[in-house]
This record gives C-alpha cells, structure tokens and sequence, in this order.
C-alpha cells in the first residue's frame, strides 16, 4: 500500500516535497496513525504529532486525501490508494506534518475561554437544570484539534483578525451556559465586520469536525444572539 | 567538529536561562491544578509541557471524580475514607486519604465554580454514578460517589483547568521536554533543564521550588489505556536524582480494556449497570464477588477475567476474552451516560454497544507507585534521621507522585481526586516555601552538565539498534513477566531480562540528528526513562513475597501484614531496595486496621 506524505525539513529542504512509502501486510482496521508510525520505524526522520492514539487530546490533525481528520481515528480501509497526507493547511509548516498553531490558540484566548460570574460563589454547586446542561452538548466536547479552522477558507485568509470556527464554538459554549454572567461582554466583543462576520457559512468545519460538532451552527446561533442583544 | 557537544564550556555560557519563583514540570491536571493555585497567589510560575496542555493524558479520563456529595445516595467523607484504605489493600497512608477524602466535596464545588459542566440531576445538583468498590456505612449497600461530566470528565477537567490559567496569566511552555532536574551539593533542587522541541535547543529554568506533575508510565506495558506520551520521564528524573521510587510493583490493570488493542471502557459502564459475561453467557461475577459483584475493586475483577479465560470459558474464535454486556441499558442511557464509550466501539470495533455486547480484557492502566511525597505534596526520602525527609525545592503530584492514597489497588474515580487535591495542596505548600526562601541559590553548573551529556549522547552516529525495536523488546518482556499474576521464577528472569535491556541501552543510535522537531529524539530520550521505570517494577515485583492489591503472587496468595505491611523504596543507584512503614495513623479519626478484604 502506497503513502505520499508531504515533507519539510526547514535546516535541509529549500522547498517541501512529497515522498512515497511502501507498507505492506496490513490490517484493514489499521488507522492512519498506525501506519505513519510503522513508517516511522523506517524512516524515523518523519515528523508528526500524537498522543492519546483514541481521538480525543487533538494531537493528530492532519489532511488526509484532501480532508482534515484525526489520523488515529481514520481507518486506512475508507481511503483512496495512494493515501495522501499532508499537514493541515493555511498554517506555517515547522517540518513535515507539524504545523505552527500559535494562531489558532491566540484565537481560542482571545474569546475568554473560561467561565466569567460576578455573583459570589455558593457553598456547593451552583444549580444547572439538565435542560440546561444539555445546551452545552455538542460545544463542550471541542478537542482543540484544528481541523476545522485549517479547512475554513475565511480563516486561511484572515487568520489574524477572524477567530474561526473553533475558537467561535468556544465562545458560543460560554454564552450557552446558563452559569456564566459575562454574555453581553462576550456578544460586543464579537461584533464588527471580521472577528464573526467573516464566515460566509461555507460550512467546511462542520463537515470535517472528527468530534461531530457543528461549529457552522454555532456561528449562527452567536449571530441570532447578537441581533437579539442589539435590539 | 561533527558532534554537537552542549557539555562544553561554551555552551554552558551561551544556554539559554530563565528564572521563575516556581517551575512545575507537566500539564495535566495535577500540574494545571497546581499552577493555579500558585498564579492565583501571584507567585511567578512557568509550566513546562512536551505537549500542548490539552493534549495531556488527563484528557482520556472518562468515568469521573470522586467526592461524598450525598446527591444520588447517602454518603461521608468517612464512608469514601474506609473504602479508599480496604480499596488499597491498606497500604495507603490513612494521613493522606482522610485529607484527601475530607477536602473532596470542597475540590469538586470548586471545579464546579471554575466551569466544569457536569451532568446533572433533575434538581440541578451534579450527577453522580457508582463504581467499584464504593459503599454506604463501611462496607454496606453500593454507593453513588462518582461526579461525572457524561464519560468525558477528564476532557472538561482539563479543558477548564486550563482555562482558568489562561485567565491566571500562568507562564506556558509549551511542547518543551524536561530532561533533568538541576540539583546543588547541599541537595537542594535547583529547577531542570529542558529542551524546546520545536528548535532543539536545550534551557535552563532556574526555580525556587519544582513541581513533578509528569503522569504515569503504562508504556512500559505492550497493551495499555496510556497516552503515547505517558513514559514515566519524572519518576525517571527522580531516580538519576538520587530518589528512590516507592511501591513500583503495584500496577493497576483495569479489567476491561478493549480486547487485544487496550482503549479503556470505563468503570462507569458497570456503575450504570452493565455486566460481564463468559462464553456460557454466565454473570460469572457473581461467583468472584458475591455482593458487590461488577462493580468489586478493580484488582478482582481484572483476576476473575484472567481466571475465566485460563480456565477455558473466555469467548472468541480464540477463547481469549469475555464480554461486557450494556445492550440491556436502552439507546438512551447509553447516548446520554455513555457516548464516548460508544464512539470508541464504532471506531474501533465497529460495533454499536447498544445492540452488542463489548469485547474486553484486562489492560494494564495506572501506576500506584511513584516518588514519594507526603499530603503537602513535598518529596521525602530516608536520608539520615528518619524515612520522610523533605528534599528542599521538590514537589511531586499526580500520577508520577506516590503520597500514598492509593496502596495496592487504587479505587477508579479516585485519581482525578488525587491529581487535584495534592497539585492543590503542593500549590499551597509551595507557596509557604517562598515566603521562606525569597531568593534564587546560585545553579549547579555541574549538574548542568549531566543533563546536556545525556541530551548530546544522542548525537553519536553509527550502526546500533533502534529505539523502536528496544521499546518493543522492554514493553513485549514486562507483559510476560510482570503481569496480573506472578511467580518467583518469572518475576527473577523478568529482572534478568530488563537488566539486559538496560545494558543494551548504550548501544542505541539514533538515524535523525536534525534540530527542528525531531520527535525521534524525544523518542529516545523516552525510552530511557521507560526501562530505568520497569527496573523499578520487576525489582520491587520480585522481592515482595506477599499477595496484596494489583500485586497477585501464585507462590505467595496471601497478604502478610506481619511482614509485608510497608512500603517498598527502589533506588536506580546499585539498584537497591529499602522499606518504609505505612503511615496507620490518619489525622483525626481512629485508624482502618487491617481487615480480610472481600466484596
Ligand atoms: C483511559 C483512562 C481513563 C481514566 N479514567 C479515569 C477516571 O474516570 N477517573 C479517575 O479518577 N482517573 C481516571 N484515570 C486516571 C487519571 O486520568 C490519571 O491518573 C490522571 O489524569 C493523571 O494526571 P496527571 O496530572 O498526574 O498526569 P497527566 O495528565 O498524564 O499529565 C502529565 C503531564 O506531564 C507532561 N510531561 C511528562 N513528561 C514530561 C517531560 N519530560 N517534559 C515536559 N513535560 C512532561 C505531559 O506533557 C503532561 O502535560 C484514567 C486513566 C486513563 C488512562
Ligand atoms: S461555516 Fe464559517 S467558519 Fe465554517 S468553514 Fe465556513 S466560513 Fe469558515
Ligand atoms: S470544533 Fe471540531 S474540528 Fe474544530 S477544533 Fe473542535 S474538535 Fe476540532
Ligand atoms: S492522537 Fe489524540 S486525537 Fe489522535
């Protein structure tokens, strides 16, 4: 089975290439991350992130045959062959399959990704209903991978000034929950012609997202919000 | 000259240097817990991770925290308290787990504060669900002592860990390596020297006190629930520091890892009420537990499940696993309680737990055994005058410290627990540490030395065996030889075989010497610390001739608290062994005396 896998090295290649690999005998339930790790064994100059190995820490985004995904999720038996992977695009490449994220958890800052109250805290929980709770699903299980972002053209190329769909879904986590006091502060902040407004709901994150979220969706819920909070 | 050489005086002069009030080494939830309650204090703090925080290990946990919030069922602090110490095959330091045990609803309202979303009950408390080896009164009905974020509570632990240091303005180093603790003649810890993987530079962070948060170390098992990432580096540092490790042969297996490729399916998949079947289709627990049944300590369980399968009643083509049964629990509970547990067996099964029961084995997980520390989270070792000597500077929390709550046989829900009430803890004490030490010692440059020796070590070129092919070896001989059942024979020739493996370290090449994220050096650098870890393990496995918790002799099936009721201390220097006593006396209340431990 053939790979081709992107590869820079910034102290030796004036420029990436791409570079083929040979693996044989095996499983059809292997993961991509598998893989690349046995090509590793080969060649241990490959470069790449991982961690957990089970899709949940986010180490591992990477673009497959033209998709982002979780190479540790992603069995190599749903792939086309050649299997082409390449680092997640729009970000600074540092080698091979490692990209620079500076800029995708400046965005994630830049939210206030933490709960804000100003009531003093009780002495035990503060109460949630599980109607409540349940609003938070399908936010709260964001992995931080990037795979959504790096596939979201208006981030590509506004990575400074729009904060994208990850660190967007973040944001609409904290106004969702009903604990956080903060909503106003958090709904201004996102107003103004880039830092929400520039996604164009070409709904690409939320065909990637390995986790099954719906950043798009998100999005359009801050913005439903907004309109309310200025009326 | 072709070999790097960073041991050179031009180098020492040229390193980078940065200087903190305080370092903590690790960035999962003991070493974010601990950061901040430093940051909250306005101590000056860096945190060194060798991966982005939220890529921690904390992150895989699932099941949940535990505390006796009394939401679902009756509960104290003091009932959680017994069960800790008969969980632990009353090898735990009763000191620890009634501090621990006490401050566990306060930690968990906190994390609540903080953001956590839990679950919740209709009432709007947070949920809680049994799990093993919980009960009401002192060993009566089962308990419900288990906090949960559905099966992700270690992902929003982390996650909000995390945030709130981003709020506290907490110092990141992010993707930066430990290599070695800085350490001066009179013993004092210095800080360490890292390296950034990005550039491959090596730096020196100077620090009035150093926090180990570093985890666990399963990656010296072949099957496991570990991150990739979980290779023991602190227990590693420690050991080339001089310190010994406390209680290594006590590893847990948790009994239901997926069969044959080792992801966990929590413990909470039995608290909300699924079971274990063998070949037959018997709910062969109940012949191992009669009470407590599924949700007995998980040292039983992951032994029942060995003994089903030997003794010829496992399921599969092969006989060689049983079968975790949730279809009886409806879509709901299972979407609801469970998704990640589901996604997990669509991945990696391809099957639905909802409508067919799951695969599992036992899987080597979590690591009682570490760096010992007492309940302020400092590290004491015998030196002159008694076994708990501080060794100024140095702090160890979570799963690579050992204080010890967890004994033999650590309870499930009760890591999470651990890892925030003493990285809290270590916090508080070290802040109390800098008010007495309000400046930076001058830095060891020896000691310096060393750390960049063995960093450039791996610059030497040349034919020698790989790192894959020697972690291999290391990971394939623990599982034979250190396993849930052991023996005199085996355990001596696992020793022999470690050594050897040890020995062949030096022979080790790498073919990658580039700067820039070069992971196979990380690799590398890994590797030693797995095999000084699973030296400590064999050789502390091999000299306890007793039964207790996760460690099971066939030659010696009893627990003898006559000689055998201390802890162990291995020392990587001669590789020698030293005992301590078990601290019986808790703080306040009277003393859990050894009982018969059934379920
Ligand atoms: C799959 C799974 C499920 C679990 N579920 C539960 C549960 O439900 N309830 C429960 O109580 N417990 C559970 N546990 C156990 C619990 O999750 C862990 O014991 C706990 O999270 C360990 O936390 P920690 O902070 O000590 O270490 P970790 O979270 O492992 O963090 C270690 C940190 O140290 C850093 N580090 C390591 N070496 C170096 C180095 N050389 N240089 C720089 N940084 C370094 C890493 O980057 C990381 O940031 C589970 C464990 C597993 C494996
Ligand atoms: S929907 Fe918005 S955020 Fe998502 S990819 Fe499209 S433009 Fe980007
Ligand atoms: S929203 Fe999904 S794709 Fe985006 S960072 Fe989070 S988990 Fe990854
Ligand atoms: S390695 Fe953690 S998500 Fe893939």
């Amino acid at each position: 089975m053939r790979f081709s896998i992107f590869r820079y090295d910034p102290d030796k290649d004036q420029k990436p290439y791409m570079q083929d690999y040979e693996l044989e005998g095996l499983s059809a339930d292997t993961m991509v991350l598998e893989a690349i790790t046995k090509i590793k064994v080969m060649d241990e100059t490959l470069s790449f992130r991982r961690s957990c190995g089970e899709g949940v820490c986010g180490s591992d985004g990477m673009n497959i045959n033209g998709s982002n995904r979780l190479a540790c999720i992603t069995p190599i038996s749903e792939l086309k062959k050649p299997i082409v992977i390449r680092p997640l695009p729009g970000m600074p490449v540092i080698k091979d399959l490692i990209v620079d994220l500076s800029q995708f958890f400046h965005q994630y800052r830049s939210v206030k990704p933490y709960l804000i109250t100003h009531d003093p805290e009780p002495e035990i929980e503060r109460l949630q209903s599980p109607e409540e709770r349940d609003r938070l699903d399908g936010l709260y299980e964001c992995i931080l991978c990037a795979c959504c972002s790096t596939s979201c053209p208006s981030f590509w190329w506004n990575p400074d000034k729009f904060r994208g769909p990850a660190a967007l879904l973040q944001a609409s986590r904290f106004i969702e929950d009903s604990r956080d006091q903060a909503t106003a502060e958090r709904l201004s902040e996102l107003d103004g012609p880039y830092r929400l407004f520039r996604c164009h709901t070409i709904m690409n994150c939320t065909n990637v997202c390995p986790k099954h979220l719906n950043p798009s969706k998100a999005i359009s819920d801050i913005k439903k919000q907004l309109v309310k909070h200025i009326i | 000259m072709g070999v790097t050489n960073y041991a050179t005086f031009g180098v020492l002069m040229n390193i980078r240097r940065r200087k903190f009030d305080s370092l903590v080494i690790g960035a999962g939830g003991g070493g974010l817990r601990a950061a901040l309650q430093l940051a909250q204090a306005d101590a000056n703090v860096a945190v060194v991770s060798k991966v982005f925080p939220t890529r921690s290990h904390t992150v895989a946990a699932q099941g949940g925290i535990n505390a006796a919030l009394a939401n679902v069922l009756p509960d104290n602090w003091h009932w959680h308290m017994y069960d800790t110490i008969k969980g632990s095959d009353y090898l735990a330091d009763q000191d620890a787990v009634e501090y621990m045990c006490r401050t566990a609803s306060k930690l968990v309202y906190e994390l609540e504060h903080a953001g956590v979303p839990f679950s919740r009950l209709e009432n709007g408390k947070i949920y809680q669900r049994p799990f093993g080896g919980q009960s009401q009164d002192f060993g009566g009905a089962q308990a419900a002592r288990t906090c949960a974020a559905a099966d992700r509570t270690g992902h929003v632990l982390l996650h909000t860990l995390y945030q709130q240091n981003i709020h506290a303005k907490t110092h990141f180093f992010d993707e930066y390596f430990a290599i070695d603790l800085i350490k001066d003649d009179d013993g004092f810890i210095l800080g360490a020297v890292v390296l950034e993987i990005e550039t491959g530079e090596p730096m020196i962070i100077e620090a009035k006190t150093t926090l180990l948060a570093t985890g666990g170390v399963g990656r010296i098992y072949r099957t496991n629930t570990n991150a990739r990432i979980n290779t023991g580096d602190g227990m590693g540092m420690a050991l080339r520091a001089g310190i010994p490790l406390q209680d290594m042969e006590f590893f847990q297996f948790h009994p239901t890892g997926i069969a044959g490729k080792g992801m966990l399916i929590t413990e909470g998949s039995r608290g909300e009420g699924g079971y274990l079947l063998n070949k037959h289709g018997e709910r062969f627990m109940e012949k191992y537990a009669p009470n407590a049944k599924d949700l007995a300590s998980r040292d039983v369980v992951s032994r029942a499940i060995f003994t089903e399968v030997k003794e010829g009643r496992g399921v599969g083509e092969n006989g060689d696993h049983v079968l975790l049964k949730l279809d009886h629990l409806g879509a709901d509970v299972v979407k609801k309680r469970l998704p990640g547990i589901r996604d997990m067996c669509l991945t990696f099964l391809g099957i639905d737990p909802i409508d067919t029961p799951i695969p599992i084995y036992p899987t080597a997980h979590y690591t009682m055994g570490g760096i010992p520390t007492n309940r302020h989270g400092q590290v004491v070792v015998p030196i002159r005058h008694s076994a708990e000597e501080t060794i100024p500077g140095l702090y160890a929390a979570g799963e690579c410290a050992c204080v010890s709550v967890h004994g033999a046989n650590r309870l499930g829900g009760n890591s999470l627990l651990d890892i925030v009430v003493f990285g809290r803890a270590a916090g508080n004490h070290i802040i109390d540490f800098l008010k007495d030490h309000r400046y930076h010692r001058p830095i060891n440059e020896a000691s310096i030395e060393h750390a960049l020796a063995r960093l450039s070590r791996w610059d030497q070129k040349g034919d020698g065996e790989s790192v894959d092919g020697l972690r291999s070896e290391l990971q394939k001989e623990m599982e034979d030889h250190c396993g849930v059942y052991r023996t005199q024979d085996i355990l001596d020739e696992g020793v022999k075989k470690i050594q050897a493996i040890q020995k062949r370290l030096p022979d080790v090449r790498l073919t990658d010497h580039s700067k820039v994220f070069n992971t196979a050096r990380i690799e590398a650098l890994e590797l030693e610390n797995l095999v000084e870890v699973a030296l400590a393990t064999v050789h502390s496995a091999a000299a306890r001739h007793e039964s207790r918790g996760a460690h099971s002799r066939v030659d010696f099936p009893d627990r003898d608290d006559k000689n055998w009721l201390k802890h162990t201390l291995y020392y990587a220097q001669e590789q020698r062994l030293d005992y301590k006593p078990v601290r019986m006396q808790p703080l306040t209340v009277e003393s859990f005396p050894p009982k018969e431990r059934v379920y």
